[in-house]
Parts: C-alpha cells; sequence; structure tokens
C-alpha cells in the first residue's frame, strides 16, 4: 500500500519536470526515425528475401532492429531518470519526511523503485507501438514481439536498479549518473575481454555476466529460465543494497 | 503517571568516530508540555531530535514514546511523532495540498480521513488561502508553515521542532509561537532554538544541553527566578563621586556607565532601589533612570554553559 503512495508520487514528480517528457520525445524520435530507415531497407530487401527458403519476416529484421536500438538509448537515459531519485532528496533534505514517517528502508526503496519502474514500462510500451502498428500492414509474429518487449523491460528494470543503488550512494546526482552509466557500459562490453582472451572458463564467466548477452537471447525468443534468474537475481542484489545503504545512514559512524 | 510520559529518553549516547555527540542524555516529556531545548552550535541538540525521530540510531540507550520502544517498534512509534527538521523536508514541485496529502498517506491516515486531516493542518498553521500553489513559489515563512503542518497532520503524540522560527518575520514569529503553544495543549511538543526569549515565551520546561550532556534541565519559572536582577542603572543629571555612590547601603560595586550614568550591583536578596531614589532626591542629584537590570537568559545561559566548562576542566586536572 505505502510503496504504491510512494510510486506514486515518484511518478508525478518525474513527470512535473520536463526530463521524463523531454526523455519520451527524444526516444521516441530517434526510434521513430530507425523503425523508418530498417522498414525502408526491409522493403528494399523484399524481392531478394522472397528467394530465400524460410525468409525472416519484418518482426525478425525491422522490429529486433528497434528493440536493440532501443536497449542501447535506455543504457544512456537510464542513468538521468534514476541519478535524482535519492541523492536529490537527500540534498534537500526532504528525505527526512520519509524517515520520519513510519515506513520501513524497505518500502521506501521499493516504492522508488516501482515509481521508476512505471516510468519505464510506459517507455517500453510507446515504443512498442512502432512494431505494433505493422498489424495494419501485415501479421508479425506476436509471440516474438512479446519477448521482445519482456526483455527490453526486464533489461531497462535492471539498469534502473543499478541506477538506484548508486543514488543512494551519493549526494550528487550527476555522480551518481555518470557511474551509472559507467557501470552499465561495463556491463555491456564486459564480454569483448572474453572473446578476444580465447581463454574458454574465463569468457564463459565473462559471457555470463553480460547484460547483453542474456538481453539478445532472451529477444531472439529463447525463453529460458537462466535469462530471467539472471535479470531477477540482478535486481534484487542492486534493490538489497540500496537498502542497506538507506538504513546505513541512520547508523553513520 | 508513567502514561502521561510522552517520551522518555534514558541513557541515550550517540557517538561518531572518535567524538561523543551525545552522553548520557535521560530526560522525559509530559503530555501538555512544551520542552525548549537549548544549546550552543554542536552541542547535540540537532542530533538528539534526530535520534527521538528516528532519523538517526543511538549507539546506546532506550527511547520509548507514548510507550513504545522505538528502536524495537519503529513503524507504531514512528506513527506517534511529527518531526520539522532545521531545513522543512518539502517537496517544492508539488502543490501544498498535494504535498500535505501525500504526508498524510504516508503517516497511514485513513482514506476517507484525509480531506479533513488536510483541512485542519491547513486551518492550524494558516495555510487555507494557499493550498493550490506550488511550495516553490512560496515564500519562507509559508513554507515554514508547510513543514509545521507536515508534523502534525497525523496529531502525533509528541511534536518535535527544530528550530521553527528562523527566517521568518516578526509577525510570522509571534504566529507560530502561539501556534507552539496551542499544540503544547494537546501534543506534548519539544522545540529546539538558538533564540532565547522563545524559550521564555513558549516553553514549559527547559533543557541545556552542552557538549552531549544535559547541564540545565528546569521550569521556566525556576528560570525566570534566576533571571531576577542584581543590578540597577542609575541616571543623574548631577551626579556625586562615585565612592559616594558605592557606600549607599546594599550596594556592592559601582560601574560608570558615560558621565551620568551607572550600573549599581547589589545583593539579589535585597533591592536597594527605595533607598537610592530617597537619597537621591534628599541631595538633589537630579535622578532621570533607576532601572532595574534583568539579567537574560543568554546570561544565565552563559553562566550555566561556561560554569559547566570549568567543572569538567577541575575533573580533568
Amino acid at each position: 500500500m505505502m510503496v504504491f503512495t510512494l510510486a506514486q508520487r515518484e511518478l508525478r514528480t518525474l513527470f512535473l519536470s520536463p526530463l521524463a517528457w523531454s526523455i519520451l520525445a527524444v526516444m521516441q524520435f530517434i526510434l521513430a526515425y530507425l523503425f523508418l530507415t530498417s522498414l525502408n531497407d526491409f522493403i528494399s530487401l523484399q524481392p531478394r528475401l522472397q528467394s530465400l527458403e524460410s525468409p525472416p519476416g519484418a518482426t525478425e529484421l525491422v522490429v529486433a532492429q528497434v528493440y536493440g536500438s532501443a536497449a542501447f538509448i535506455f543504457m544512456m537515459v537510464v542513468p538521468l531518470l534514476t541519478m535524482r531519485v535519492i541523492s536529490e532528496e537527500r540534498r534537500n533534505r526532504s528525505i527526512t519526511l520519509l524517515f520520519s514517517a513510519p515506513l520501513s528502508m524497505t518500502e521506501i526503496i521499493l516504492g522508488k523503485y516501482l515509481g521508476l519502474l512505471g516510468f519505464l514500462l510506459l517507455a517500453c510500451l510507446m515504443i512498442s507501438l512502432m512494431p505494433l502498428s505493422l498489424l495494419f500492414a501485415g501479421p508479425l509474429d506476436l509471440g516474438l514481439l512479446l519477448a521482445m518487449i519482456l526483455a527490453l523491460f526486464l533489461l531497462t528494470a535492471c539498469f534502473a536498479a543499478i541506477g538506484l543503488f548508486l543514488s543512494t550512494l551519493t549526494l550528487q546526482p550527476t555522480i551518481a549518473a555518470i557511474s551509472t552509466f559507467g557501470a552499465l557500459l561495463l556491463l555491456w562490453i564486459i564480454d569483448w575481454a572474453g572473446d578476444q582472451a580465447g581463454d574458454i572458463d574465463a569468457s564463459g564467466v565473462l559471457e555470463y555476466l553480460s547484460i547483453l548477452r542474456h538481453f539478445e537471447t532472451l529477444s531472439r525468443g529463447l525463453f529460458s529460465s537462466t535469462d530471467i534468474l539472471y535479470f531477477l537475481l540482478f535486481i534484487t542484489v542492486f534493490l538489497v543494497l540500496s537498502i542497506r545503504r538507506l538504513d546505513a545512514d541512520r547508523l553513520q559512524h | 503517571m508513567h502514561n502521561d510520559n510522552l517520551i522518555s529518553v534514558e541513557h541515550l549516547y550517540r557517538r561518531y568516530a572518535g567524538l561523543v555527540a551525545v552522553r548520557d542524555v535521560s530526560f522525559e516529556l509530559r503530555r501538555g508540555e512544551v520542552l525548549g531545548f537549548l544549546g550552543p552550535n554542536g552541542a547535540g541538540k540537532t542530533t538528539t531530535m534526530q535520534i527521538i525521530t528516528g532519523n538517526l540510531a543511538p549507539t546506546s540507550g532506550r527511547i520509548l514514546i507514548n510507550g513504545l520502544d522505538l528502536l524495537d517498534r519503529p513503524r507504531q512509534a514512528k506513527g506517534e511523532i511529527g518531526y520539522l527538521p532545521e531545513q522543512p523536508p518539502l517537496y517544492r514541485e508539488l502543490t501544498v495540498d498535494e504535498y500535505l496529502r501525500f504526508c498524510a498517506r504516508l503517516n497511514r491516515l485513513r482514506r476517507d480521513t484525509i480531506t479533513a486531516a488536510v483541512d485542519r493542518a491547513k486551518q492550524r498553521c494558516g495555510l487555507e488561502q494557499v493550498g493550490r500553489r506550488l511550495i516553490n513559489n512560496l515564500s519562507k515563512g509559508y513554507q515554514q508553515r508547510v513543514g509545521i503542518a507536515q508534523a502534525i497532520i497525523h496529531s502525533p503524540a509528541v511534536v518535535v521542532l527544530d528550530e521553527p522560527t528562523v527566517g521568518l518575520d516578526p509577525i510570522q514569529i509571534r504566529e507560530i509561537r502561539e501556534l507552539i503553544r496551542e499544540l503544547g495543549e494537546e501534543h506534548g511538543v519539544i522545540l529546539s532554538t538558538h533564540i532565547l526569549p522563545e524559550v521564555q515565551m513558549t516553553c514549559d520546561r527547559v533543557q541545556i544541553i552542552n557538549r552531549g550532556q544535559l547541564v540545565f534541565s528546569d521550569h521556566v519559572d525556576n528560570l525566570d527566578r534566576r533571571m531576577q536582577s542584581s543590578s540597577l542603572i542609575l541616571g543623574l543629571q548631577q551626579p556625586p563621586a562615585q565612592n559616594i555612590l558605592g557606600a549607599l547601603p546594599g550596594i556592592n560595586d559601582v560601574q560608570a556607565l558615560d558621565n551620568h550614568r551607572f550600573r549599581l550591583l547589589h545583593a539579589a536578596e535585597a533591592n536597594p532601589a527605595k533607598a537610592i531614589a530617597q537619597q537621591a532626591v534628599e541631595q538633589g542629584w537630579g535622578l532621570f533612570e533607576l532601572t532595574p537590570e534583568h539579567k537574560t537568559l543568554e546570561q544565565i545561559f552563559v553562566e550555566i554553559t561556561s560554569s559547566e566548562q570549568s567543572d569538567t576542566g577541575t575533573e580533568a586536572a
């Protein structure tokens, strides 16, 4: 109950600032451009694709392109959303309101996180409107589309969990943003090193750690519990860390 | 009797790395009481308040709020407290109404009582006119009032106010003080402040904290008694020699303030004003001023805190 009250206020605050609107607008614009170009490519390739035995459809070619780019854009955008969540409340001392209210730290963190998820879900759905518009023109692989939406949402949920945690660490929103971005980028590229090292064991571990790999498998429609578990574990770890960090505020030495 | 204690704090300690911010503080707050918390900067006032309100964990000690242990049952205990920190915890992008509704919900008020609670808090803090304005656009005084409204919205048993009148204009200060007195009738109020007359005007009991320790805790009336004058300001058109004044009965010492005005120190028990006036008239000194000097709370404050320091100094030696 209390979690939803907090989430609702968080969302409201997001939309009262121009940040949320501009993020939605810029993302939509860039992805729409990408969507149209890849749609154009798809249409011009259509005659050649026809000659293949089982030609890839619009969902695999066009839509996957959109979601792949969206994931990349989210990597840059989510830090901007999460940076202020805790650090700004600390700076304005408004966090005292939450600490003095009959709330547990878990409720505070979950409330904030849920508010962020609400925004990210909205962003994911808005992006999904573009592929869905193709339904006017022809059939789509809806199962695959759903898998892609789920993958994107889980990915951004992970981003938000890291961002929230790093926001609890500092008073400066910009520092929270840049460190979140750094962490996300590292997770994104961590398996590159594995590829080059040629060491099978090491590359296996790094590949497993890489958030991108899990995203890619899931968005290809391979619904494996390992990936889902990876995402959920990832989110839980950072939420628990955030709760611990917030609790440490009270115990500071 | 015990049930009347809204707050009881027992042997509170708080250490920061190498520094003891609060040392063995114990006190009680009864229903219908306004408790003034005084102390120089860095004495541990705010730390103590943060501990009582659950914003900071004590190193050791026990805090009971309306009979609920703050450390064992933080949720229930926090529901009994309203806290206005030094800087009001406002969401500036919300309107006053939105903000207060949010605060009411945070304090788990029932949905159907929220509107009434918000209206009542607004009315008590004089916010009826600004309900739909953004907090960010309000003046400092109004923001402060919103902060107080937030602290009393759930009619807590205890209201803790940390320097509530800082930055307000004199009229607003008077209104806030009246509000504090009013709150003190139903709730228990703890008020921390630098402004000493404020304590005299609003508080029933005063506690002075210095370097983390309570050094003084008494009823305001007793404090007033300590403030009773032991000096007079005497103004004479044709003053006699200073030693003649010093020889007047009951006068311990004379300090010349300028050519015509003197400060006469006397024993606290006996007031020699009448004798002096008589003398002045008989001798034709041209009396134009004779006022008892009240010791300000400042002086008492300095006396208590500095005597405490010299006490600890001798202990150390």
